[in-house]
């Protein structure tokens, strides 16, 4: 019994089905209690007043904007190492759902940044950085369509992921050394001295949780759309050749 | 401890002679440099590599001037579309020769890969001697000696056109030269994703721009500061060491990436 037992299409799929549903519906029961809780049950912050309350969108969809592509270097790696399809299929189905993440991070921030810096948009490093890494998604997403052979397909995006995630980081920290920024500093990690306050932790913690569990649903979601989409094409190929 | 090295030569002393026994190869390696039986010559390939794809670039129809043309029409177009004003273009100056200098390195990726997969030169060069890596090597060293080189000569002259602060020639010369094998290192890469692919001109500027991001900022950076007068020296080394890392990794990615397209 190993873990790469569950990197069978048919076994994955059999596994996954039936958390699927619990998986979604966690999602769902989680993003209602956090958002709701966070809308309505919080005070407004004493100088940002009621658009503190983008933070239970804006920060979790960027967490998975960046989770998303590290969860797609490691998938990738795994394909390129041991040459399992269900992994690079995952690569594939959460590029979609990264680049939604990273969108929704980037409007909620210029909607918030509209009120509290008197700007949709600043040239800030960690702007900057989000911009660049939905060129990397698009890029990425790009050369999957640009590719007729599947493995092939895998075989090139893997490696572009390899090298993108080098120089995705290499653009976080150069633009920090090109522009200062607008944006605040981290406030939610552990060891800082100065975090948010707890009441409005609490229920962003919740939220987090929503979107972990709503984009683990979706990549599974899609994974399970591309096994059988691969199924589907190759039944059609037997069938006309 | 290590074992004393009089056991080692005699370890390894059998498996010497063991493979020059094997006639068949040894007649080839004889006939391919007759001077060096014993030691195949690793240069000799690297430096015909090198010659062929500088003679192709330069030869008629290798498009080695028009690299140059470009990067001479985008700093012209640059005035007529912000104005005149001396001052505006000498604070846009360092920003624009480095893109214009990045859009014309781009230009000439496809030729890089493309027309060899297309004449069938490629599979050659994959089972010559020399490892893919290397062949991607010497491919982004040409690709640098007929575009970034010139471009690093020619800037200079074109940030006379843009009022380029006086202070900033020897930054914009460095940091050129310094960044520019970055740019072909990164290039070829991208040229070896869509060798395959029909139309890869448009997704190769897609892929492959992103991963300028970081050379330019450094790039653009050290020419501002030369001119405003301040120490460079932290971009420059920063770009440096991209450059480096390029150069030292690079190869693996896009002769990995050229094996798959020649599946």
């Amino acid at each position: 019994m190993s873990v790469w037992e569950y990197a069978n299409p048919k076994k994955f799929i059999a596994t996954t089905t039936p958390v699927l549903p619990w998986v979604m519906g966690g999602a769902a029961v989680t993003l209602t209690i956090g958002l709701v809780w966070g809308f309505f049950f919080t005070p407004d912050d004493y100088r940002q007043g009621s658009t503190v309350k983008i933070f239970y969108l804006h920060v979790p969809a960027a967490m998975m904007a960046i989770n998303i592509w590290v969860m797609m270097l490691v998938t990738s790696l795994i394909w390129l190492i041991r040459r399992h399809h269900v992994s690079a299929l995952a690569a594939k189905a959460a590029a979609p759902i990264g680049i939604v993440m990273t969108l929704i991070a980037l409007f909620t921030g210029a909607v918030w940044g509209q009120p509290m810096w008197g700007t949709w948009w600043a040239w800030d490093p960690r702007l900057t950085s989000f911009l660049i890494l939905f060129l990397f998604y698009l890029g990425y997403m790009a050369l999957w369509t640009a590719i007729e052979d599947d493995d092939t397909a895998a075989d090139l995006t893997s490696v572009l992921c390899l090298v993108g995630s080098v120089f995705a980081l290499l653009s976080r920290y150069a633009v920090n050394f090109w522009n200062q920024g607008l944006h605040q500093g981290a406030s939610l990690s552990l060891d800082a001295e100065e975090n948010v306050a707890d009441v409005f932790w609490y229920p962003a913690l919740v939220c987090i949780a929503g979107f972990v569990l709503l984009s683990v649903g979706l990549v599974i979601l899609r994974t399970q759309t591309e096994i059988r989409l691969r199924r589907a094409r190759a039944l059609q190929a037997r069938m006309t050749g | 401890m290590s074992p004393p090295p009089t056991r080692v030569a005699a370890a390894t002393r059998p498996s010497c002679e063991g493979r020059g026994v094997d006639p068949a190869r040894a007649a080839n390696r004889s006939r391919a440099a007759p001077g060096s039986a014993r030691a195949p010559d690793r240069g000799r390939p690297v430096i015909a590599l090198l010659k062929r794809d500088l003679a192709l670039a330069v030869r008629a129809g290798g498009g080695f001037g028009l690299g140059l043309a470009f990067f001479l029409i985008v700093v012209v177009l640059v005035p007529f579309g912000v104005g005149p004003q001396a001052e505006v273009l000498a604070r846009i100056a360092p920003g624009i020769l480095w893109v214009a200098a990045l859009l014309s390195a781009l230009l000439s990726l496809d030729r890089i890969f493309a027309l060899d997969f297309e004449d069938g030169a490629l599979p050659l060069l994959a089972t010559s001697p020399l490892p893919l890596e290397a062949v991607a090597l010497v491919k982004g060293l040409a690709h640098w000696i007929t575009t970034g080189l010139p471009l690093t000569l020619a800037a200079p002259a074109l940030g006379f056109l843009l009022n380029l602060d006086p202070a900033a020639y020897a930054f914009l010369l460095v940091s050129l030269a310094v960044g520019t094998p970055a740019l072909s290192m990164i290039g070829t890469f991208g040229a070896a994703l869509t060798v395959g692919l029909r139309r890869g001109g448009l997704l190769m500027s897609l892929l492959v721009l992103p991963l300028y991001i970081p050379t330019l900022i450094f790039g653009a950076e050290a020419v501002r500061r030369g001119a405003d007068g301040a120490s460079a020296a932290t971009a420059l080394v920063l770009q440096g060491g991209i450059t480096l890392g390029t150069v030292a990794l690079l190869p693996f990615a896009t002769a990995a990436a050229l094996r798959v397209n020649l599946r």
